[in-house]
């Protein structure tokens, strides 16, 4: 008898401080908004513990059927909850993560307006992330991704009076939408042979397939075009280039939608999806390809970064690489693993930075900050612990992720494993040259005044009474020490046992996982290699950055037009414009607007009104007052008539 | 003896000449009065059907046609008399003021 | 034979006097002609035996209806016609159209009817029957056409009154 959890509860109880904010929040103070956004997702993330208490008493997977939706002749999609391993972890993540970045958030936009909205915004997400990741369908799921979508542009434009922010949203959203394309093409195939789009009848139509090794047919078109939508929602190539210019929002949103949660989705949804892409080799090859390219990739372009913030974004990319490259080797539970632990460390990362940003006043370029250390201390611990983390030096959490991920895909390929350690020095490298340009040194920038730090727009604190570099409030820092704490511990469970966890969901994997202890010895050899490889990164970073500040700008002269484009992020975004965008704004406006709009429609409308005008215009002038006019009429008329009468009477 | 289409014609030809004279003329008495042709050619041929269907009917019409052509023309004449006095002309062409 | 060229005379007379109507500029030349018309009419009407409307058409239409219209000619000192630009639409499409209504109309009415012969003074209308008719058969329209004329004189008499004598009757 498998036990009612009330799982529909854990989406819907956000909804309700979403909806309970935005519709009547404006009137309420700003303490009441609070409780009411702290209130229902504190309420769901109690819901996920006490699920997860009693998680070893249930079956898996553990279906909850709420609500019918659609039944449309064979086909039905219904509001049910699936619950297994992989989808509590995503539970807790995602309700722990986003209740800690909740109680940040009141700190950080106390003195913003639209204080209610934002709240809203961020219970509205969690409502729809959680429907992502609870959800017993594809359809559903669906919703929930399409509704994450939604909230990041909510979120990224918050500031939405500001061009930049407002572009920015709608590029996020337009960029999800060419991924979320791809995704519904899948699902349309799912449906056509499948006859479903229910996990568990998918996965059970899908169990019998043969792996198809010739690189063609439906698993690999289906797989691939998940991997489109995959890309679009978490950002890799190409459909990356949404997610720097998202750092125009508020830091949280940063921090909760950009590195824990939404962009993992597509991870989860590969992860999901495993059956499929465990019988279609091609596709997961590819998987693999675009997770490793963009990990290099985006690290290359880290390095040449100024604004705290866009390092930080670029990150995250690279990490979501990384997770990608594991599923592309079917070790999708460590390409789980990685997404936990990211979350802790990129999540406090984001945190620790709105705290720098509030600290200086409003400035991101990270050229103007410096010899923060001794005056926002505990913002320097926090950041420190993160920064070890993602680095990969044990025994932080990201150390242990990370050198599975790297072992398992050398077992593939050891190119993955090249591009994988090198990337790892150049994480190593950039997010220790953030470190030191941020914390050490002399500071380089203008000391924040008593009142009116005139500051950064992004951050919008135009009010803040105390001057000079400050600590932020405590409401701020309990968030960033409990991540700090997560980030050292969050590894120490194990690979090992995270995949044993996990294994009730993989375990229909066609490709086999590698046996632990026969690998042992390379196994500590690779470790070895990328400890070293992070090592050297620290050692250069603070070359580069604390003992001979001068080096990096001889450095970049030497390389030129290479340190150019790296700088412009490979001219990337303007390579898009031209290729995209101009084209399509020009079709519209030329083809669709000038050319069918106006000179068909509107024409159409014009000349028909203008026609009738013309035609009731010719006709008044029988209307001449002239008596013989109307006389000669009636004569004419009397004619036809009687010509009409004596031809039907002759008939 | 006539046949009856004789005095169609002749009644015919009446009422021809009546319209034209109303499509023609300009003064609007001389148009009044080929209306008063045009009845009395329709007049004539109402007789001439009396006479062939033995129909005494047709000459009680003419005698109400009559009575009220006369009728129609007093009235008719009275109107004609205070358009005069408005617009100093008897000219059709230059009553045209319910024109769009 | 008598009856034909009686007939073929007067109908002659007849349609001179028709066209003369339609030729003259000056509506008392008009009128004129309008006269020998009816007068010839009421022949034809004597031809068919209608007595009392050949009668009638005499005293009431010549006598009466005519002499109302030489009265109002002179009152207003109608002159020649002017020639003003009139409508091309009544030359065009007016005449043309009277035309072919007319010829269709006569040529049905003898193409359908027969052409039978008609002798002279075929159906006697005298004034006993007439009357007679009038008073027991048409007793409604009499009456009713009584009414109408009420109805038309009192309505001439107020279109055509001077204007002065009505702004007097209302101070007085």
């Amino acid at each position: 008898m498998t036990p009612n959890l009330h799982l529909w509860l854990i989406p819907v109880l956000p909804l309700l401080g979403a909806a309970i904010n935005g519709l009547v929040g404006k009137k309420f103070s700003r303490q009441a908004v609070v409780s009411v956004a702290l209130l229902f997702s504190g309420a769901a993330f109690a819901l996920v513990l006490s699920v997860a208490a009693r998680f070893s008493t249930l079956s898996t997977p553990h279906l909850e059927f709420l609500a019918t939706w659609i039944r449309a002749g064979s086909f039905q999609a219904d509001f049910a909850f699936y619950l297994d391993q992989l989808s509590l972890i995503m539970l807790l993540v995602v309700t722990g993560v986003g209740f800690l970045i909740h109680i940040y958030s009141v700190g950080y936009m106390w003195e913003e307006a639209g204080f209610y909205r934002f709240f809203a915004y961020l219970n509205l997400f969690m409502f729809f992330m959680l429907t992502l990741v609870l959800s017993s369908n594809y359809l559903l799921m669906f919703v929930g991704w399409e509704g994450v979508g939604l909230a990041s542009y909510l979120l990224i434009g918050f500031w939405f009076t500001k061009d930049s922010a407002a572009s920015a949203g709608k590029k996020a959203f337009i960029v999800n939408r060419v991924g979320d394309f791809g995704f519904l093409i899948a699902l349309f195939l799912l449906i056509k042979h499948f006859g479903s789009l229910n996990f568990e009848t998918v996965f059970q139509g899908v169990s019998p397939m043969s792996p198809e090794t010739g690189g063609a047919g439906l698993l690999t078109a289906i797989g691939l075009l998940l991997m489109v939508g995959a890309a679009g929602k978490s950002a890799q190539i190409p459909l990356y280039v949404w997610l720097p210019d998202a750092m125009e929002g508020p830091t949280p949103v940063s921090a909760l939608i950009h590195a824990a949660t939404m962009v993992t989705a597509g991870v989860y949804m590969v992860a999901r999806s495993h059956v499929i892409f465990d019988r279609a080799p091609s596709a997961l090859t590819v998987v693999a390809i675009i997770g490793t390219l963009t990990a290099l990739f985006a690290a290359t372009i880290g390095i040449a970064q100024t604004d705290i913030k866009k390092v930080l974004a670029y990150s995250t990319i690279s990490q979501l690489g990384y997770m990608f490259m594991a599923c592309g080797v079917a070790a999708y539970s460590a390409g789980v693993f990685h997404l936990m632990t990211h979350a802790f460390f990129k999540g406090l990362l984001f945190l620790a930075a709105g705290s720098v940003i509030h600290a200086v006043g409003g400035e991101q370029d990270m050229r103007r900050m410096g010899g923060l250390k001794e005056h926002i201390p505990w913002t320097f611990w926090t950041m420190t612990a993160a920064t070890f983390a993602i680095a990969g030096f044990p025994p932080f959490a990201g150390f242990f992720s990370k050198d599975e991920i790297l072992f398992r895909a050398a077992q593939v390929s050891l190119v993955y494993w090249g591009i994988g350690v090198f990337t790892a020095f150049l994480t190593s490298f950039y997010m220790f040259r953030l470190w030191f340009m941020t914390f050490f040194g002399t500071y380089r920038g203008t000391e924040p005044a008593g009142e009116g730090h005139g500051g950064h727009d992004a951050h919008g604190h135009d009010e803040h009474g105390h001057g000079g570099i400050h600590e932020s409030p405590k409401v701020m820092l309990a968030p960033l020490v409990v991540l700090a704490v997560l980030s050292l511990v969050g590894g120490w469970v194990g690979s090992a046992r995270f995949e044993k966890f996990l294994s009730p969901v993989f375990n229909a994997a066609v490709v086999t996982p590698a046996a632990e202890a026969a690998e042992h010895g390379s196994e500590m050899l690779f470790t070895g290699i990328s400890v070293f490889a992070a090592a050297l990164g620290l050692y250069l970073a603070w070359l580069f950055y604390y003992r001979r500040p001068e080096l990096p700008q001889q450095i970049a002269s030497g390389l030129g037009g290479l340190y150019e484009a790296v700088v412009h992020k490979y001219y990337v975004d303007e390579l898009y414009a031209n290729l995209f965008v101009k084209p399509l704004i020009a079709g519209s406006s030329l083809i669709l607007w000038h050319g069918i709009d106006r000179d068909v429609i509107d024409a159409t409308l014009d000349n028909s009104a203008h026609g009738a005008n013309e035609v009731s215009d010719s006709f008044r002038h029988m209307q001449s007052g002239n008596l013989r006019s109307y006389a000669g009429w009636v004569a004419a008329g009397a004619a036809v008539v009687i010509a009409y009468m004596i031809w039907m009477g002759t008939r | 003896m006539v046949p009856i289409s004789y005095y169609l014609i002749l009644s015919g030809i009446l009422f021809a000449c009546g319209v034209t004279g109303f499509l023609i003329k300009r003064n609007i008495i001389s148009i009044f009065m080929s209306i008063e042709l045009m009845l009395n050619g329709v007049n004539l041929s109402f007789v001439a059907f009396a006479a062939q269907w033995h129909a005494l009917s047709g000459q009680i019409f003419v005698f109400f046609v009559m009575v009220v052509a006369a009728a129609e023309a007093a009235v008719g004449l009275a109107i004609i008399i205070s358009v005069y006095r408005t617009r100093e002309t008897l000219n059709v062409d230059q009553v045209d003021l319910l024109k769009l | 034979m008598v009856h034909l060229i009686l007939f073929l005379v007067f109908g002659a007379v007849c349609v001179a006097g028709a066209v003369n109507l339609l030729a003259q500029r000056h509506p008392i030349n008009s009128a004129l002609s309008l006269v020998v018309v009816m007068g010839s009419l009421a022949v034809e009407y004597l031809l068919l035996g209608a007595e009392f409307v050949a009668a009638v058409q005499v005293i009431v239409y010549a006598g009466a209806v005519m002499v109302l219209f030489v009265f109002v000619i002179m009152l207003l000192n109608a002159g020649v016609e002017e020639r003003t630009k009139g409508s091309r639409v009544a030359l065009l499409f007016g005449v043309p159209g009277m035309l072919i209504g007319s010829v269709l109309i006569g040529w049905v009415l003898i193409e359908r009817t027969g052409n039978p012969m008609v002798p002279a003074g075929a159906l006697p209308g005298a004034p006993k029957v007439i009357g007679w008719l009038l008073f027991h058969d048409f007793l409604l329209p009499f009456e009713v056409t009584s009414i109408l004329v009420l109805i038309a004189i009192m309505g001439a008499v107020v279109l055509a009154s001077h204007p002065d004598t009505e702004q007097k009757e209302k101070e007085g």
